[in-house]
C-alpha cells in the first residue's frame, strides 16, 4: 500500500509535508480497495488483526462519541476501546477530535460503524499518516524510495530468531504488499488510460502552436511562451523539485480573448497553475484546474477564440508535415482486476520470477527507451510485467511496421491470474525540427523579408533526384576543367530548374558551391559571369544564402562591384541583394566596404533622360542592381548610417527623378526602408523628395505605389511633411488608392499615411474634399489588423472636426467603430478608444455607442493591461459621461466599475493618472457615484497624488492634462467636504 | 606564359618558340619612296576610316603606324607587306595573352580574308575592328569561323574534341581521359544543338549565344579578354597621339 499510496494517488501539493488527497475518481476507487481491505482484514485474517501496531494510527476525525456503541467506553468527549493492549493502553481512543487507533480490528470495527463516512474517514487517515506501514510494522518495514527492503529485512530476522510477533509482522507486511499490488493494479488502469505527456510531445505542440500564434486577426494565440529558457539534458524545464512530480515545463499563453494563463505541462498532462507571483520570479505551483490531455484541449475549454481560429487552421494544423504525435500512448483495452481471490504464497512467488524477468526486460527497455513509460514503478513485479509486455509489444510492432508507419495493435496476454490486459501502443516518430532560419532583426523594419525557410526533411535512403546526377557530372567540369570547359559547364547548368529546391540544395550538397564560390575569385570574367548567374538564381533559398555567406562569398562579390565589366557588377550586386537578407550578411557586407561600392553604382549621368541608348540603359541597369543590394543591405540600421555617409541620399534623391519603375521600386523601397532614421526623414523633405514620392503614388505599379505610400507614412509625422504632402497634391492620390482594398500591404501603407497626413487640420478639409473619410469608414470591416489600426487611427484624427464626427456617424462608422472595442490587438484598441472617444462629443453620436453598449467595452478596456490602453480608454470615457443623459445611473449599472477606475489611482503611469483623474472628475459630478468612490478610498488615493503629481500636472503645458489635474483637485476638496459631512454632520 | 615586364610588343616570344621556319614574306610595295608612300597611307587611312565602321580617323590611322612598325621589326631582310602565321600568333599572344596554338591559327585565317596567307594593313585594321570592338552579331560570325576549322559551315563533333581535347585537367582515376572530353562535347551539343544533327549549324551557334552570350566564346578563347583590349587601345591609341 505503500507505493501505491506514494506513486498512485493524486496528491496535491505533492511531496511537501502533508498534502491532501484530491478527489478524483482514481483517488476514490484506491480509497475504497483500502477501506474494504480493512473492513474485512479482523474477519479474513483473525490473528494478525490483533496484532498491536507500533505507533498508533492518528488523525482528526469527523465521527461524534454517539457513533461509539459497544465495546467502547465513553466519558465525556473521550471514547476508547474496552480492548487494551498488552501495555493496558486501549487499542483506540478517541479525545477532543482526535483519534488513535491500533490495531486493525480497530480499525475493522472503525470503518463499520463509520458507516457512509468511511471514505472521509479513510482518506483523513492516509493523510495524516503518509506511511501507515511504517506506522504499523515499526521504521525498518517503511516504503523507503528506491527498493523495498523490508521483506527481506524481516524475513532475516525470522530466519534468526523464532520470534512469534515477527513472523506475525512477516504475514502483515505480505498482506500490505498483496493490497499495495492490487491497489498499483487497479491505478493502472486509471492511468494508463491518461495520455502520458513527455517533453518532446510538449515541445512540439508548443512550437506548433507558435507557428499560428502572433499578431493579427486569423492567429490562434496571441503569444505563447516557456516560463524558463533553460531546458535541463531530459528535455524537461521545470525545476528539478518539481521534475519529481512529474512537472515538464511552464508556460504562459496569451489568449486573443482572455487574460494570460500560467499552465504546468506535466507527465499527467495539462493544468492551469497558480501563475507567476507578481515581483517574483516563483510560480504558484498549485493545480487550479482540471488536467486536460494536452495544450490543445486544454485551451478549447479557456478561450472560444482560440477555437474559432482553429477551425480556420484546422487544415494546416493537422496536415502540418512535421507534426508528428510524439507521446507514447497506452490504453489499457481490458483490464480485469483478479487480485482479490489470489493465493497469498502464490503470488509471493510470482512476485519472485517476474523480478527476474523484469531485470531482462528493464536492459532490453534501456535500448528502446522510447517506449518506456514515464512511471517509475521499480520495485513491483505488477510493473515489470507490465513492461514485459510492453517491450513484446514493442518488438512485434517493430515487426509489423512495414506494412504501415504507425502501427498500433492489441495483445491479448493471460498473464496467469494477475491480469489480462493488452497494450495498445503507438509508436512514437522522432520529429526533426531542424533547419536554420534568419536571424532576428536588429532593425525595426528588418523582420519583413525575413522570411522563414520550411523544413527541409531527410527522406532517408529514398533514391537521390535525377537532378543530383545531372549536376553532379557538371560539378566535374568545374572542378576539373579549363575556363572553356568551365563556362560550357555554367551553362548547362543553368539549363537545370535553379529555382527548384531540390537542384538549389544538389548544387550545395555536391560541394558544388565553393567552386562556384572559388570561381569569382578568378581572374577568368566568364567563369565569374557564369558562376554569379548560378549564384544569383539559388541564392533565393535561405540556405543557400547562409552556406554563401558562410563561405566567404561575400567579400568576394564586394570586390567584384569594383570590377570594370558591367555585367560582372550588375550581377554581384544582384546577389548581394539576394544574400543580404539576413543581419550578419548585412553586416559582412558593411564590413568589408560594400556599401561605399554599392552607392557608388547609383553614380552615374543618365538620370533623367526617358529614351535611353545602349551604353545608359546599361549604367541604368547598374544603378538598378546597386540600389536593390542597398534596399537589402537598408535593412539593418548601421547600414542605413553607412549609407548616408558614403554619399547615398542625394544620389537616391537624384535617381528618384527617373521614370522607370524598375529602378524606382528598389530606390523608393530602400528610402521607406531608411525613412525609419530622423535624418532620413530631413532629408526626404529638404531634399524635395516628397515631390516625386507623391507623383510616384500615381504610379502604374502597385509595388512602388505602396513603397511611396510607406515613405510618406514614416515621414508624416513631421508638420513640414505633411504640408509638403498637401502642396504637391499628394492627398488625392492617397484618397484614390483607398479604393484599391484588394492588396492590403498597399492599403496598409496608403492608410498609414492619411492617418499621419490627417494630424494636420488642413488636410483633414482635403480629404474630406475627396471623400476618403466615407472610404475609410467602408473599410471598417473584414481587413487585417494593420491595416485597421491605421484606418482607425485616420479616423482618430478626422474626427477632432464636429463635421467629420456627423459625417462618420452618418455612413454607419461608429458600430463597426464600438464593435472593434472588444479587439485584442492593443496598437489598434488605443486608436480605437481614441476614435470613440473623439465620436462620444457628439450627443448624436453618444446615443449609439450607449445603445451599443460602447461605454461599458471602453470601461471594460481599463482591465487591459497595456497603460496605453487604460488611459486611452479613460480619456475616452470623459466625454462619454458628458454627454450622456442618465450617465450616473449608466456608471453604477458596471458592476466593480468604480472600483476599478479608483484602483487606477495607483498606476506609475503618468497618462493613466492623468486620464483617470479626468475620468474620476466626471464621475464624482454624479452625488452618489462620488459617494461610492468616496468608499472605494478615492480620497486617500488622490490627495496622494495631489501631493506628489497633480500639482505638477496643473502646472503643464498641456491643456487637457491641466484641466484634468485641477478638476480633480477640485474633487478632492469637494470629496473631502464631503466625508466631513457624511461622519460628522 | 608571358612575362608581364615585357613591353607589350617585345619580341622575346620567339625564342620560346624555337623550330618554326621563315616564311618568305609577301611581296608588296616595298620599293615605293617614303614620300609617296606617305600619301598612300593617309588615302588608305581615309578609306578604311570609313570602311572599318568601329575605328575613327585618327584611330585606323594609329593601327596602320602600329602594323608598319610591326612588320618592319619582324622583317631583318625586306619591307614585308604584312603579318605571316607566326608573326601574327606572336602579336596575339603577347598583346592579347593568347596561348591556344590552333586557336590562333583559326583567327589568323579569319582575319586572312584572301587566303593568302598574309595578313595585309587593310585586313588588320579590319579584323581588329570586329577583333576589339565588333557588335555582338559581327563577334558571334567571327567567333564561328574561328570554331568552323574546315571551313565547311559546320562545327562538327569532331572539331569542338579537337579544340577542347586540352580543356581538362590530368584526371588520374579516370580510365579513358577521352571519355570526359566526349562528355564534354555532348553537354555543349545538347546545350546549343538546337536542330539535334549532332553538329552545331551558324543558326544554332547563333542562337545559343544570343541566349547566354557567355558561349559566344564555347569553344576557346578567340577574343581579348576587357583589360588587355583595354590594355592594348590606350597603348595603342594613346601613345601614338604623343607622338
Amino acid at each position: 500500500m505503500g507505493a501505491a499510496l506514494a506513486r498512485a494517488a493524486q496528491w496535491t501539493a505533492a511531496g511537501s509535508g502533508t498534502g491532501t488527497l484530491e478527489i478524483t475518481p482514481l483517488n476514490e476507487s484506491l480509497l475504497n480497495q483500502i477501506i474494504k481491505f480493512a473492513e474485512d482484514f479482523s474477519t479474513r485474517h483473525p490473528q494478525e488483526a490483533a496484532f498491536v501496531f507500533r505507533e498508533p494510527l492518528e488523525w482528526k476525525t469527523q465521527l461524534g462519541c454517539s457513533v461509539f456503541e459497544e465495546g467502547y467506553e465513553i466519558h465525556g468527549a473521550t471514547v476508547q476501546s474496552e480492548a487494551k493492549g498488552k501495555d493496558g493502553q486501549p487499542l483506540l481512543l478517541l479525545t477532543a477530535s482526535t483519534l488513535r487507533v491500533r490495531s486493525f480490528d480497530q480499525l475493522s470495527h472503525l470503518l463499520q460503524i463509520a458507516m457512509e463516512k468511511k471514505l472521509k474517514e479513510a482518506q483523513a487517515c492516509l493523510e495524516a499518516n503518509r506511511d501507515p506501514i511504517m506506522k504499523i510494522l515499526g521504521p525498518e518495514c517503511g516504503t523507503v524510495e528506491g527498493e523495498d527492503m523490508s521483506m527481506l529485512h524481516l524475513l532475516e530476522k525470522v530466519k534468526k530468531d523464532d520470534d512469534p510477533e515477527t513472523e506475525m509482522k512477516m504475514k502483515i507486511c505480505l498482506l500490505l504488499h498483496q493490497l499495495d499490488l492490487q491497489l498499483l493494479n487497479s491505478s493502472l488502469k486509471h492511468i494508463s488510460q491518461d495520455v502520458r505527456l513527455n517533453p518532446a510531445a510538449i515541445n512540439n505542440e508548443v512550437n506548433l502552436l507558435k507557428n499560428f500564434s502572433g499578431k493579427g486577426e486569423d492567429t490562434v494565440l496571441e503569444s505563447l511562451e516557456y516560463t524558463s529558457d533553460y531546458m535541463f539534458c531530459n528535455g524537461c524545464r521545470a525545476p528539478p523539485w518539481r521534475q519529481v512530480h512529474g512537472e515538464i515545463c511552464y508556460l504562459v499563453i496569451k489568449p486573443h480573448d482572455t487574460d494570460p494563463l500560467y499552465i504546468t505541462c506535466s507527465t499527467a498532462g495539462v493544468f492551469l497553475n497558480g501563475g507567476q507571483q507578481k515581483g517574483k520570479d516563483d510560480i504558484d505551483y498549485e493545480r487550479k484546474s482540471d488536467v486536460y490531455k494536452d495544450i490543445v484541449t486544454f485551451l478549447r475549454e479557456r478561450s472560444p477564440r482560440f477555437v474559432k481560429n482553429m477551425a480556420k487552421q484546422e487544415y494546416n494544423f493537422f496536415k502540418e508535415p512535421t507534426y508528428e504525435k510524439n507521446y507514447q500512448r497506452m490504453e489499457v483495452v481490458d483490464a480485469k482486476v483478479s487480485g482479490q481471490s489470489q493465493n497469498l504464497y502464490d503470488l509471493t512467488e510470482k512476485n519472485v520470477c517476474e523480478k527476474v524477468k523484469s531485470s531482462a526486460a528493464r536492459r532490453r527497455s534501456i535500448d528502446k527507451k522510447k517506449l518506456e513509460p514515464s512511471m517509475k514503478w521499480k520495485n513491483t513485479g505488477l510493473s515489470a510485467s507490465h513492461r514485459y509486455f510492453s517491450d513484446k509489444a514493442t518488438k512485434k510492432d517493430t515487426e509489423e511496421e512495414g506494412r504501415n508507419s504507425a502501427v498500433s495493435l492489441k495483445i491479448k496476454k493471460k498473464a496467469s491470474g494477475i491480469s489480462s490486459e493488452s497494450v495498445k501502443i503507438q509508436r512514437a516518430s522522432k520529429c526533426k525540427t531542424s533547419g536554420r532560419f534568419e536571424d532576428i532583426s536588429e532593425s525595426s523594419s528588418e523582420t519583413e523579408e525575413d522570411e522563414e525557410q520550411p523544413v527541409r526533411r531527410q527522406e532517408g535512403n529514398t533514391d537521390l533526384p535525377s537532378e543530383y546526377w545531372g549536376i553532379q557530372k557538371l560539378a566535374k567540369y568545374l572542378k576539373g576543367g579549363n575556363p572553356t570547359a568551365t563556362v560550357i559547364a555554367l551553362c548547362s547548368m543553368r539549363d537545370f530548374n535553379l529555382a527548384q529546391e531540390t537542384c538549389q540544395l544538389a548544387i550545395r550538397d555536391i560541394g558544388c558551391l565553393e567552386v562556384l564560390i572559388n570561381l569569382l575569385d578568378t581572374e577568368e570574367i566568364k567563369c565569374q559571369i557564369g558562376s554569379l548567374k548560378i549564384l544569383k538564381e539559388i541564392s533565393q533559398n535561405t540556405l543557400i544564402r547562409h552556406a554563401i555567406a558562410d563561405l566567404g562569398g561575400l567579400q568576394i562579390m564586394v570586390k567584384i562591384l569594383d570590377s570594370p565589366d558591367k555585367d560582372l557588377k550588375c550581377l554581384a550586386a544582384e546577389t548581394i541583394a539576394n544574400v543580404a537578407r539576413f543581419k550578419q550578411a548585412r553586416r559582412t557586407v558593411r564590413q568589408h566596404g560594400g556599401i561605399k561600392r554599392l552607392v557608388g553604382l547609383l553614380e552615374c549621368i543618365s538620370v533623367g533622360s526617358t529614351s535611353l541608348t545602349p551604353y545608359q540603359s546599361k549604367d541604368t541597369e547598374i544603378a538598378r542592381c546597386g540600389a536593390l543590394a542597398l534596399w537589402s543591405c537598408s535593412k539593418s540600421t548601421k547600414n542605413k548610417e553607412a549609407i548616408r555617409k558614403a554619399g547615398g541620399i542625394p544620389l537616391l534623391a537624384r535617381w528618384l527623378n527617373c521614370s522607370h519603375a524598375n529602378i524606382l521600386t528598389p530606390v523608393v523601397g530602400t528610402l521607406q526602408e531608411c525613412a525609419s532614421e530622423p535624418s532620413y526623414r530631413l532629408a526626404i523633405r529638404t531634399e524635395g523628395m516628397i515631390e516625386n514620392l507623391v507623383k510616384n503614388l500615381s504610379s502604374e505599379h502597385e509595388e512602388l505605389q505602396m513603397h511611396c505610400a510607406s515613405a510618406i507614412f514614416k515621414c508624416a509625422e513631421d508638420k513640414e511633411t505633411r504640408d509638403l504632402v498637401r502642396q504637391h497634391g499628394g492627398l488625392q492620390p492617397l484618397s484614390v488608392l483607398l479604393g484599391n482594398s484588394e492588396n492590403k500591404q498597399l492599403l496598409a501603407a496608403v492608410t498609414g499615411a492619411i492617418w499621419k497626413c490627417a494630424i494636420s487640420g488642413e488636410n483633414v478639409s482635403k480629404f474630406r474634399e475627396y471623400k476618403a473619410i466615407e472610404a475609410l469608414v467602408g473599410l471598417l470591416s473584414d481587413q487585417p489588423e494593420e491595416v485597421l489600426v491605421n484606418i482607425v487611427g485616420a479616423l482618430g484624427e478626422c474626427c477632432q472636426e464636429q463635421i467629420n464626427r456627423t459625417i462618420i456617424r452618418k455612413c454607419g462608422g461608429i458600430p463597426p467603430l464600438v464593435k472593434l472595442l472588444t479587439g485584442t490587438d492593443q496598437a489598434l484598441l488605443v486608436n480605437v478608444t481614441k476614435a470613440v472617444g473623439a465620436c462620444a462629443t457628439e450627443p448624436e453620436n453618444m446615443m449609439i455607442i450607449d445603445r451599443l453598449d460602447g461605454v461599458r467595452l471602453l470601461w471594460s478596456l481599463l482591465k487591459n493591461p497595456n497603460p496605453d490602453v487604460q488611459a486611452s480608454a479613460a480619456w475616452a470615457i470623459c466625454p462619454c459621461i458628458e454627454n450622456t443623459k442618465d450617465a450616473g445611473e449608466m456608471v453604477r449599472s458596471f458592476v466593480g466599475g468604480l472600483e476599478l477606475i479608483v484602483n487606477l489611482l495607483k498606476s506609475k503611469n503618468k497618462e493613466v493618472l492623468a486620464s483617470v483623474c479626468a475620468a474620476i472628475t466626471n464621475i464624482a459630478k454624479d452625488e452618489e457615484n462620488l459617494a461610492v468612490i468616496t468608499d472605494h478610498g478615492v480620497v486617500p488615493l488622490l490627495s496622494k497624488l495631489a501631493n506628489t503629481l497633480l500639482l505638477a500636472m496643473v502646472g503643464s503645458t498641456d491643456e487637457t492634462l491641466q484641466e484634468a489635474a485641477a478638476g480633480c483637485i477640485a474633487n478632492i476638496r469637494r470629496l473631502a467636504l464631503a466625508t466631513e459631512k457624511a461622519k460628522y454632520g | 606564359m608571358h612575362d608581364k615586364n615585357c613591353s607589350l610588343f617585345c619580341r622575346c616570344h620567339q625564342a620560346a618558340r624555337p623550330g618554326r621556319p621563315a616564311r618568305p614574306r609577301c611581296q608588296g610595295s616595298g620599293d615605293a619612296a617614303a614620300m609617296s608612300r606617305k600619301r598612300q597611307r593617309q588615302q588608305l587611312a581615309d578609306s578604311l576610316g570609313r570602311s572599318a565602321k568601329h575605328f575613327n580617323k585618327r584611330e585606323v590611322e594609329c593601327l596602320i603606324k602600329l602594323f608598319d612598325t610591326l612588320v618592319a621589326e619582324s622583317s631583318s631582310r625586306f619591307a614585308a607587306a604584312g603579318f605571316d602565321r607566326n608573326m601574327f600568333r606572336d602579336t596575339l599572344h603577347s598583346a592579347f595573352g593568347m596561348t591556344d596554338d590552333m586557336i590562333m591559327d583559326r583567327v589568323f585565317r579569319t582575319f586572312d580574308k584572301d587566303n593568302d596567307s598574309c595578313i595585309n594593313v587593310v585586313e588588320w585594321v579590319e579584323g581588329l575592328s570586329v577583333f576589339l570592338r565588333g557588335t555582338l552579331e559581327e563577334r558571334i560570325k567571327y567567333c564561328f569561323e574561328v570554331y568552323d576549322l574546315n571551313g565547311d559551315g559546320y562545327i562538327s563533333r569532331e572539331e569542338m574534341f579537337q579544340m577542347l581535347k586540352n580543356s581538362l585537367l590530368k584526371q588520374p582515376s579516370e580510365e579513358d581521359p577521352d571519355e570526359g572530353i566526349k562528355d564534354l562535347v555532348d553537354i555543349a551539343l545538347k546545350k546549343m544543338d538546337y536542330d539535334h544533327d549532332g553538329k552545331l549549324s551558324f543558326m544554332d551557334f547563333e542562337k545559343a549565344v544570343r541566349d547566354e552570350n557567355l558561349l559566344l566564346e564555347a569553344f576557346g578563347p578567340c577574343l581579348p579578354d576587357i583589360k588587355s583590349s583595354m590594355a592594348f587601345e590606350q597603348k595603342t591609341f594613346q601613345e601614338a597621339r604623343k607622338l
